[in-house]
């Protein structure tokens, strides 16, 4: 699991846009870069990136080796409802990580 | 991991973008339709501090209604061994159709935004900057 | 009494500030004032900053037993927001278990050894990093305080010796740059005064977090110099007079630094 960090604001108003932060660590392995062998260091990158609101997709990214190491998104989303949004960071073999914030809307 | 500056330019400049493979790019994401300039904001500092990582902003005029709204919006380079950086997907939940994040630049290029709208238009903005190497950097990668 | 009081006073400025062209006391500025305004946003926001990732990693080694003891740093020294606040403004420090100053990562290291019983961490592993900058961020905005007794001079005196000193294929000093030219353009950049009040930092070059140690190795392949081993006594030996160079600066780490 890679270490993430998310900033939701814990509570708004109703209609309110409220900004979002995510941070997470991964390398974001461009494929381009020579290793001491001589070889290419092989890409390995996040190249997808979700978040729902109650379960409503609100944000997608598709990220490019362009991204930079620990990538950083910061979005908007208007506070519909009270509830759950779901971040998930997919890399490139599929492998996907889920992390959650509540925000509480009156 | 260290020396990463030196190293990705040197790797780089057998396989960098062109022009044409922008296009292509840039085909791709948004199909034949015509890119106007204008309601779209690219913020790239113009002199970069570190290639490795810049600051980059992206806001676009829109309502976000359902009816007005922005479907897409999709970040180009010219220089990277790559033209594709970042493609967004936006819905009228945004609220505002605005995001950040931190992009590699190779060398010194243009970048540029475009933002496809629900009406099918097309808007972009470019900014030239300026990339140079650090002065102190590692002598191997680790 | 006023003659023998300036008099002392004069031996205490020599003694302390007997070196030429030193930046005067008033003139010093953090490093951040030398980064662009993005960096020190990103250093003042704790999602937006990449080395709050590795002080969330030390929080939970922090927390980790380990060794033949069993035992984790919390075990012994509690909640480290309040038993390691202050503490890294205290490093380079004198240890009694030597007769040399070791710098923070050193001291981990040496309670890891002594008192967990536990390997220690490799200089630059990912662990110790995590470690140190979750200690150094408990001193966040607290002024640097290492002690400069009559122990501790000596190496202070080394450290200035090297900063001074010109070396590599380029016979370039530190001190060119960063008291001679601080403030002027170097590449992209612009070159600081070279306070270390932000380590361990992000630095945007290694898209990782690293020690004050790895940058200056970085500054000596700079200068064309052959860098000094991780841990060599001279790094510590510069660390110690750098810190000294700012004492009462506020800390900043984990800083980010291009």
């Amino acid at each position: 699991m890679a270490r993430a960090l998310i900033h939701v604001p814990p509570s708004a108003k109703r209609g309110d846009i409220v900004e979002i932060k995510t941070l997470i660590s991964h390398v974001m392995e461009t494929g381009y870069r020579i290793g001491v062998t001589g070889k290419p260091i092989p890409r390995d990158i996040i190249d997808d990136f979700v978040c729902t609101y109650n379960g409503e997709e609100v944000f997608r990214a598709k990220l490019y080796p362009a991204i930079a190491a620990n990538p950083f998104i910061s979005f908007f989303t208007v506070a519909t409802e009270s509830g759950t949004l779901a971040f998930s960071w997919t890399d490139q073999h599929g492998a996907t990580q889920v992390q959650t914030a509540t925000i509480k809307v009156e | 991991m260290a020396g990463s500056g030196v190293i990705l330019r040197l790797a780089i400049r057998p396989a960098a973008a062109t022009p044409e493979t922008m296009r292509e790019a840039v085909r791709s994401a948004i199909g034949e339709a015509t890119v106007k300039k204008g309601r779209v904001k690219l913020d790239l500092p113009p002199i970069v501090e570190n290639g490795n990582s810049v600051p980059c902003t992206v806001s676009v005029e829109s309502p976000m209604t359902a009816a007005d709204h922005v479907k897409a919006i999709h970040i180009f380079n010219e220089k990277n061994p790559q033209p594709n950086v970042i493609s967004i997907k936006l819905n009228p939940r945004a609220g505002r159709a605005a995001f950040s994040t931190r992009i590699r630049l190779a060398d010194s290029q243009t970048v540029t935004a475009i933002a496809e709208m629900s009406d099918g238009s097309c808007w972009s903005d470019d900014i030239d900057v300026i990339v140079t190497l650090a002065a102190c950097l590692e002598e191997s990668i680790r | 009494m006023k003659r023998t009081a300036a008099a002392i006073a004069a031996l205490a400025a020599a003694a302390t500030a007997a070196w030429a062209a030193e930046i005067p006391f008033e003139q010093r500025r953090p490093d951040s004032d030398f980064v662009s305004a993005d960096s020190r946003a990103m250093q003042n926001d704790d999602i937006a900053n990449p080395a709050m990732l590795a002080v969330l990693d030390g929080e939970a080694l922090w927390n980790t037993k380990a060794g033949e003891t069993n035992q984790s740093c919390a075990d012994c020294h509690g909640d480290a927001t309040k038993s390691m606040k202050g503490v890294a403004t205290r490093y380079p420090a004198m240890v009694a278990e030597q007769d040399r100053p070791v710098d923070l990562e050193q001291r981990i290291n040496m309670s890891r050894l002594a008192d967990q019983k536990a390997a220690a961490l490799p200089f630059e592993s990912k662990d110790l990093l995590a470690l140190t900058a979750y200690v150094a961020r408990q001193s966040r905005g607290m002024p640097v305080a290492v002690k400069d007794d009559a122990q501790a001079k000596p190496f202070i005196a080394a450290g200035r010796a090297l900063f001074a000193e010109r070396q590599g294929q380029l016979n370039l000093s530190c001190a060119q740059c960063h008291d001679d030219n601080w403030g002027r353009t170097l590449a992209g950049n612009l070159i600081p005064q070279a306070m270390p009040t932000g380590y361990p930092i992000y630095r945007l070059e290694w898209q990782a977090v690293g020690s004050l140690q790895r940058r200056l190795r970085n500054c000596m392949s700079g200068m064309r110099a052959e860098p000094y081993a991780l841990g060599a006594p001279e790094l510590v030996d510069l660390e110690y007079y750098l810190m000294w160079r700012a004492r009462g600066m506020a800390m900043e780490a984990p800083a980010v630094r291009p």
